[in-house]
């Protein structure tokens, strides 16, 4: 049994999550604009947006089933939960053992299934098409997210995230030749899942290019202010993911209120900087045509394999 | 006179330009129109008008451009049954501007497409709206009609269909694309859902104040169609234009090129996400709009360009401001021109994509930016040059390959050329007024004004009324036949570079539906 303060500390990450996400997507289009020579929009701008379609009535298709309707309800709820699992304040979390990282791709595909069928569910063709691009990106890249956690997991033996950044956190600084090649995946592999440039462009208008935004085209009111804070969610529990896999410093095991405050910190300077850098990303490249997204995260797929390779050829010598 | 070996017999009409005139019938039209095409000559334009009240009828025009100037030859169409030949198998561009001819007069292209093109089931399709004795005034209950589109059959084929309304505030178009999972096989456009009367609004205007509405058909444009307009009220009624008129009427013409083309170039790196691009650019494009709102009192330079002259001057401090921000211009676009150049996920995008072949940009009579990235080396600074242009000596831009990345080099390449050209403008601008009174018009003569605006030719057939007013005026855009062309250009492309590419042509919806 966990105890009360574990207990506490997770609900705690959960508010967090919640309201440092639309930060961070904040701050990502901030850094953006910055880069591009723009006037940047405030950090809080997210909120506000969310608040708007909050407070926006549901215009809802005559055909849209209640699947249509349920879908942001179960996408919201998966994003929450992968969040909470990511170690970002602690490692000792009641609700880890519920999901291992082999579990957390899963959750990340049932939110993407629903997200699909939804887009499928009106009959439109833009739904329809891109439901059709992000299985196709989906299919892709979660072998590659797979493999890099399977990276992690042979180095700490153990597919639970708290060992995994336990392990990898605490031990004596030695420079892992595997980590580089799944950092580089796991990145590759992060932008093509949160639909970001060079894969997706999530602020353009041109439906034909849309991949991410194609399916939620007809949503409004609520339901389209739940799959945006999803989709910070998403990319907040992958930047958390990134930093705990590749810069687990600064996670304390224990809790207490200066650990915490010690977490709490790092993490914030991390995410910043993490931030900064897919923005700085986004800001030099131009979008691959949707052919070469394959190619994008076959290459993501090939690095995870020799990260596996290269750790059981030099990391496992005795 | 007689051109290209026919049998017909030009007239050329007063003017600055070489404008050949004839009558002619059936038999005629369609051997001058195969002559014409013979020896490389391209459809401009096709338009009827009605001459009943003069009891002859209605008339057809067919406006070619041949190495001697424009053709323009008349037929004659019978008031009870007004048909003429289908020119589309020569010319395909024709097969829009005809269906466009019936729905706004009934005038018949015998066994031709007879799908509407501007006519929107707004109002009946007995009714033509430009025929002189119908009150365009008239309101009918809106109404749906089912627009046959050309089906692909096949295993795996569906369609995509696309605006009129779109996810961005863009101008409407409806775009139905057959596929094959991404892969594009067919695309079949829908416009002239922004058809607004102009040229019935025309009859209501004097000679005198139409270039206020000619001005406002195309607003990205509005210095060409303004200067086609006086070139043709000018002509008809034997205006001689001041030159410093003329040379600012230039300076105008190339401000507004550089300054359409800086917004396209941001455009289109932002259709390939790469927003940095835009940004960029459209700094440059606002320094330059700002810099034309200070000088001449509008961003676009609107109503700048008036019958006789021009309404604007440029004071001794002005021309040296305009020279330093050419100079400022130039420099930042090498630069900008340079990271295009090197931006190898950018060229991964542009290159051979939507490639319009030389060939079928022929077939089209594609003409300006579109027409120049596709070896179609037509542009009439060079060919025909009338003053200023004919002292300015400007160099043709021209690539062969007809994909993006030629029609993005084609715009970076006339605006080096189009900041030279201004800067010699200032330099030389000579002295003088700057407006001439327009003369009395005789009722029903014709004037052609032919301008190279920054998309392509825009053309101005105008023909004066009784008292000083406009009996009728037909504008053409050189969209006209970029948009039919643009449907082959996407084939066999895939579905996500449609924006790309319809960028990288970026063609008028309201200059075409007007």
């Amino acid at each position: 049994m966990s105890s009360a303060p574990a207990l506490v500390l997770q609900f705690l990450e959960l508010i967090l999550a919640l309201l440092a996400a639309p930060l961070l997507t904040g701050w990502v289009n901030q850094c953006r604009a910055w880069l591009g020579n723009r006037s940047a929009p405030p950090l809080t701008q997210f909120y506000r947006q969310l608040a708007k379609l909050f407070e926006k009535e549901v215009v809802l298709a005559d055909n849209a089933s209640s699947l249509f309707r349920a879908a942001p309800y179960v996408i919201f709820a998966c994003m929450a939960l992968a969040s909470m699992i990511v170690p970002t304040l602690s490692t000792d979390l009641p609700f880890a053992p519920a999901a291992d990282a082999i579990a957390l791709v899963g959750i990340f595909a049932l939110a993407r299934v629903f997200a699909a069928l939804a887009g499928m569910d009106i009959g439109t063709s833009f739904g329809t098409m891109g439901a059709r691009r992000e299985m196709l990106i989906g299919f892709l890249a979660e072998p590659a997210l797979l493999m890099v956690f399977f990276t992690a997991s042979l180095i700490s033996h153990s597919t639970s995230l708290s060992t995994i950044v336990e392990t990898l956190g605490q031990r004596e600084f030695a420079i892992y030749p595997s980590l580089a090649f799944a950092g580089v995946a796991f990145t590759m592999v992060s932008l093509a899942e949160n639909a970001r440039i060079p894969v997706d462009n999530p602020t353009t208008h041109l439906e034909l290019t849309m991949i991410h935004e194609a399916m939620i085209l007809e949503y409004s009111g609520r339901h389209l202010a739940l799959i945006e804070w999803a989709a910070s969610l998403k990319l907040y529990a992958y930047s958390c993911l990134g930093l705990a896999l590749f810069f687990p410093w600064g996670i304390p095991e224990t809790t207490g209120p200066l650990s915490m405050l010690v977490a709490l910190s790092s993490l914030v300077l991390k995410l910043a900087i993490g931030g900064f850098l897919l923005a700085l990303i986004e800001t030099l490249s131009a979008k691959l045509r949707i052919f070469r997204a394959p190619e994008f995260l076959g290459t993501a797929f090939m690095l995870a394999v020799l990260a596996m390779l290269v750790h059981q050829l030099l990391e496992t010598a005795t | 006179m007689r051109l290209l070996g026919q049998d017909l017999e030009f007239e050329r009409l007063p003017g600055a330009q070489p404008v050949h005139r004839a009558a002619c019938d059936d038999a005629g039209l369609l051997a001058f129109a195969a002559a014409a095409k013979e020896s490389g000559g391209r459809l401009v334009a096709l338009w009827g008008s009605d001459e009943r009240d003069r009891g002859t009828g209605f008339a057809l025009h067919v406006a070619f451009a041949l190495a001697e100037g424009l053709a323009l030859v008349t037929l004659a169409l019978p008031a009870g049954h007004p048909e003429y030949p289908d020119l589309a198998p020569l010319f395909p561009a024709a097969n829009r501007l005809q269906r466009a001819a019936f729905d706004l007069l009934g005038i018949v292209a015998r066994g031709a497409d007879r799908r509407p093109w501007l006519r929107h089931a707004n109002w009946p399709a007995d009714f033509h709206p430009l025929r002189r004795d119908c009150d365009a005034s008239r309101q009918f209950p809106p109404q749906n009609e089912d627009y046959p589109f050309v089906r692909v059959e096949g295993e795996g084929v569906h369609e995509i269909a696309v605006g009129p309304i779109h996810a961005g505030v863009i101008e409407p178009g409806h775009f139905r694309f057959s596929v094959v999972g991404e892969k594009v096989l067919r695309l079949e456009e829908r416009l002239g859902w922004t058809h607004k009367g102009v040229e019935k609004r025309f009859e209501q205007f004097r000679l005198a104040d139409g270039h206020r509405l000619a001005g406002r058909i195309c607003g990205d444009s509005t210095v060409a169609y303004a200067w086609a307009y006086c070139l043709a009220a000018e002509s008809l009624s034997g205006c001689q234009v001041p030159q410093r008129a003329l040379w600012l009427r230039a300076l105008l013409l190339e401000r507004e090129r550089i300054a359409n083309h800086l917004g396209d170039l941001g455009a289109i790196g932002n259709d390939a996400a790469l927003s940095f691009g835009l940004s960029q650019f459209m700094r440059l494009k606002e320094d330059w709009l700002r810099l034309s709102a200070e000088l001449f009192g509008h961003r676009l330079t609107m109503d700048a360009i008036v019958p006789g002259g021009v309404a604007v001057e440029l004071a001794d401090p002005g021309g040296q401001r305009i020279r330093e921000q050419c100079d400022a211009i130039e420099r930042e676009t090498h630069r900008l021109k340079n990271i295009y150049d090197e931006h190898a996920g950018l060229q991964d995008r542009f290159l051979t994509t939507g490639r319009l072949d030389p060939a079928l940009a022929s077939e089209y009579s594609v003409s300006g930016i579109a027409g120049r990235a596709s070896s179609q080396s037509w542009d009439l600074r060079t060919q025909n040059p009338i003053a200023p242009y004919d002292e300015l000596d400007t160099q043709i831009a021209s690539h062969r390959s007809g994909d993006v990345a030629a029609r993005v080099l084609v715009r970076f390449d006339e605006v080096f050329e189009s900041l030279r050209l201004i800067r010699r403008i200032v330099d030389r601008l000579p002295r003088g007024g700057l407006t001439a009174p327009l003369p009395a018009a005789r009722e029903g003569s014709l004037g052609v004004g032919w301008i190279e605006g920054w998309r392509g030719d825009v053309l101005v057939a105008l023909s004066a009324g009784a008292e000083g007013g406009i009996r009728r005026c037909h504008a053409h855009d050189p969209s006209w036949h970029v948009w039919p062309a643009l449907e082959h250009a996407i084939m066999g492309n895939i579905v996500p570079d449609f924006p790309l590419i319809n960028k990288s042509f970026n063609l008028a919806y309201s200059g075409v539906d007007s």
